[in-house]
């Protein structure tokens, strides 16, 4: 069994700032996205921002990076069941008309 | 064993005194018991309603109560059964109780959080109870929008809130069960030495913590909608109503094998100790448990044939609906060759595990029925469907606590059970559970729906039958309550291992001391090795 706090990786505070700039830097990027008129894909595109958003801070303040592969595990599987739960529902409002 | 060195010895029960050492305690087992006390306070609260439920239809022209009235019962019937007795039942008692020491830990991986569990479970369960005193609640357990966000004029949001609270409790459990079975296990207990039960409560737990939450969302959006007309459901708004039941399902189907997975379990432990035999094909049985748990994941669509929901989003889910019966599948056949000659004594919890398996498997093949499409739109919404989950839930997972109280009655009080009481109440409930609700499959597949208090005049035999099991099933649960807690004084005092059995929890005293054990197990056999215990530490009684 290995410690749960080997925290031997932390990252500095450099980096945190970097992290947290590109995330308000997302942010803007979303809202100035809101304006433009890009059909079916302005969904996509908020979605796809908001993922990196989640990631950044998954991966860097949540210290997922540096984390056992249990965590990274527990991490993914929980990412999965939110897949499953969207595609098996998806198949349903999107084949409701054919 | 000598009474009275017995009765000194310091145990988890005596080793403090006072309300204030029962509150708030840390130990796992006085946990176990603050779940019990509680989950039974919810057997009960449920079980007026079921008999108001029963009487009102003795009569076909619904003349008792108001059609209004009507709904709260069978709403509030479900809502205490279903979140407030039998999720937590069989884990948070059973569990909380006895995973540890079957691991040989001295407690759960993180004590406190165990009793935080309970306190949710009693918030959450206050306010649903507030709910059913202030007036009550009439959407049915299921709370489909629109109904549930826009027309009930009923306590809907003080019930959602209370099982939103109830949910964490669950949650939180399933998180402590991991993390201790990944963590705690004694020196020797590897992952396939452990006992059948633990991995049913490790899988059990997995589908805590991966679907309670989206329950707890779909209850915030409701809310949301309810409270704020934003337009989530409702399609006035731009909502969609059936996406409320993608998301409800996607947790109550899987929920409903929280319920039953931990009662798998316990009949695994039971249908060993008492043929006396290794349990056939263990590692099948313990990764059947962890399939079941993945799988039940993928057919929530089987309770929405009738929802409006595309065709091809049911097939697909018909389709899948059927993988789940196999791993169900496997479990029943694997007992069945575990009975196959081993040398079967029929003791109280044996008799409960036959009914299990009996129950469970009627209730999981008509499953099946309801599964395939065409069957499905038949009998969607009638008695069938109800027939079919009580036979799973009451004739299972009842079955299968009942089995466990019993099986376990002496370790957690240190008393014998009287053994004939006990087995004329478990054949009372067998017989009084089948009169109860196997003419409500007949009623179901002739057309009767369920959640209606009026009925054509020629179902009334049927449902006058049904009324009279559930009277005789009221009488063969309340035996139990009243010889369990009579042996508490006058009982046989309990030896160390009165079954003979083989888990750690049987090689430690009746009643354990706090920490469970005098010193660390170390394990050295798989489990279920009847060779492994010493012949001088079983007294069979
Ligand atoms: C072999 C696996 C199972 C299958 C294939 C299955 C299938 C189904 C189907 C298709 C329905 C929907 C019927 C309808 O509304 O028309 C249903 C309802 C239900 N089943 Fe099962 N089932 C299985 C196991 C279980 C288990 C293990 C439990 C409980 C521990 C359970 C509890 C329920 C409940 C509570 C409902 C009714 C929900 C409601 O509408 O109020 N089922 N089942
Ligand atoms: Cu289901």
């Amino acid at each position: 069994m290995s410690a749960p706090h080997s925290e031997t990786h932390v990252d500095s505070v450099g980096t945190y700032v970097k992290v947290l700039l590109a995330l308000m830097f997302c942010t803007v990027l979303t809202t100035w996205v809101a304006y433009i008129d890009l059909g079916a894909f302005s969904t996509v595109i908020a979605l796809s921002i908001a993922s990196v958003k989640m990631l950044l801070v998954a991966m860097f303040f949540m210290h997922v990076r540096h984390s056992s592969k249990l965590t990274k595990l527990v991490v993914v599987g929980a990412l999965m069941w939110l897949g499953i739960l969207l595609v098996l529902t998806m198949t349903d409002f999107v084949t409701r008309n054919m | 064993m000598d009474t009275a060195v017995a009765q000194e010895r310091e145990n988890y029960l005596n080793a403090s005194h006072g309300l204030k050492s029962w509150l708030l305690t840390k130990d796992h087992k006085r946990i176990g018991l603050l779940y019990l006390f509680t989950i039974t306070l919810f057997f009960f609260i449920g079980g007026a309603f079921a008999t108001l439920i029963r009487i009102e239809l003795l009569s076909p022209q619904g003349n008792m109560v108001s059609s209004e009235t009507y709904n709260k019962l069978f709403t509030m019937h479900a809502v205490a059964m279903i979140f407030f007795f039998m999720i937590p039942s069989i884990p948070a008692v059973l569990g909380n109780f006895f995973l540890p020491i079957m691991i040989g830990a001295r407690d759960l991986a993180f004590p406190k959080l165990n009793l935080l569990s309970w306190y949710l479970l009693v918030i959450g369960g206050a306010f649903s109870l507030f709910a059913m005193i202030a007036g009550g609640v009439d959407t049915g357990w299921t709370f489909y929008t629109p109904y549930s966000t826009t027309y009930s004029n009923s306590w809907v949001i003080a019930t959602a809130l209370g099982i939103f609270i109830a949910g964490f409790s669950s949650i939180l459990t399933g998180l402590n069960f991991i993390v201790t079975v990944h963590r705690m296990r004694a020196p020797g207990m590897t992952w396939f030495r452990m006992p059948l039960f633990v991995w049913a409560n490790y899988a059990t737990s997995l589908i805590q913590v991966l679907g309670t939450p989206v329950l707890a969302v779909t209850i915030v959006l409701l809310f949301v909608e309810r409270v704020f007309q934003l337009g989530i459901f409702d399609p006035a708004r731009g909502g969609d109503p059936v996406l409320f039941q993608h998301l409800f399902w996607f947790y109550s189907h899987p929920a409903v094998y929280i319920m039953v997975l931990p009662g798998m379990g316990v009949i695994s432990e039971i249908i060993s100790t008492f043929s006396r035999k290794t349990v056939f094909g263990y590692a099948f049985i313990a990764f059947s448990s962890v399939a079941i748990a993945v799988l039940g994941f993928l057919v929530w669509g089987h309770h929405m044939f009738v929802s409006g929901q595309s065709l091809y989003a049911s097939m697909v889910f018909s389709f899948l609906s059927y993988f789940v019966a196999i791993p169900s599948a496997i479990k029943v056949f694997n007992w069945t060759a575990t009975l196959y000659k081993g040398s079967i004594s029929y003791q109280t919890p044996m008799l409960y595990a036959f009914g299990f398996i009996g129950l469970f498997t009627i209730g999981g093949l008509t499953g099946l029925f309801l599964a395939a499409l065409g069957m499905d739109i038949h009998v969607t919404d009638t008695y069938f469907v109800v027939a079919h989950f009580h036979y799973i839930m009451v004739g299972g997972t009842m079955m299968a606590y009942l089995g466990g109280m019993h099986f376990w009655w002496p370790k957690m009080t240190g008393r014998m059970y009287p053994e004939g009481w006990a087995k004329l109440s478990s054949l009372v409930i067998f017989l009084g559970f089948n009169l109860t609700f196997f003419p409500q499959f007949i009623l179901g597949y002739l057309g009767m729906p369920r959640r209606y208090h009026l009925y054509p005049a020629e179902f009334q035999v049927l449902n006058v039958m049904s009324t009279a099991g559930a009277s005789i099933l009221a009488v063969g649960y309340a035996m139990p309550m009243i010889y369990f807690i009579w042996s508490l004084k006058y009982g046989k005092v309990a030896p160390m291992n009165p079954w003979g059995a083989t888990g750690l929890e049987w090689r430690t005293a009746s009643p354990p001391p706090v920490h469970n054990f005098e010193q660390t197990p170390i394990v050295t056999h798989e489990a279920y090795d009847y060779t492994s215990v010493p012949a001088e530490e079983i007294e069979v009684v």
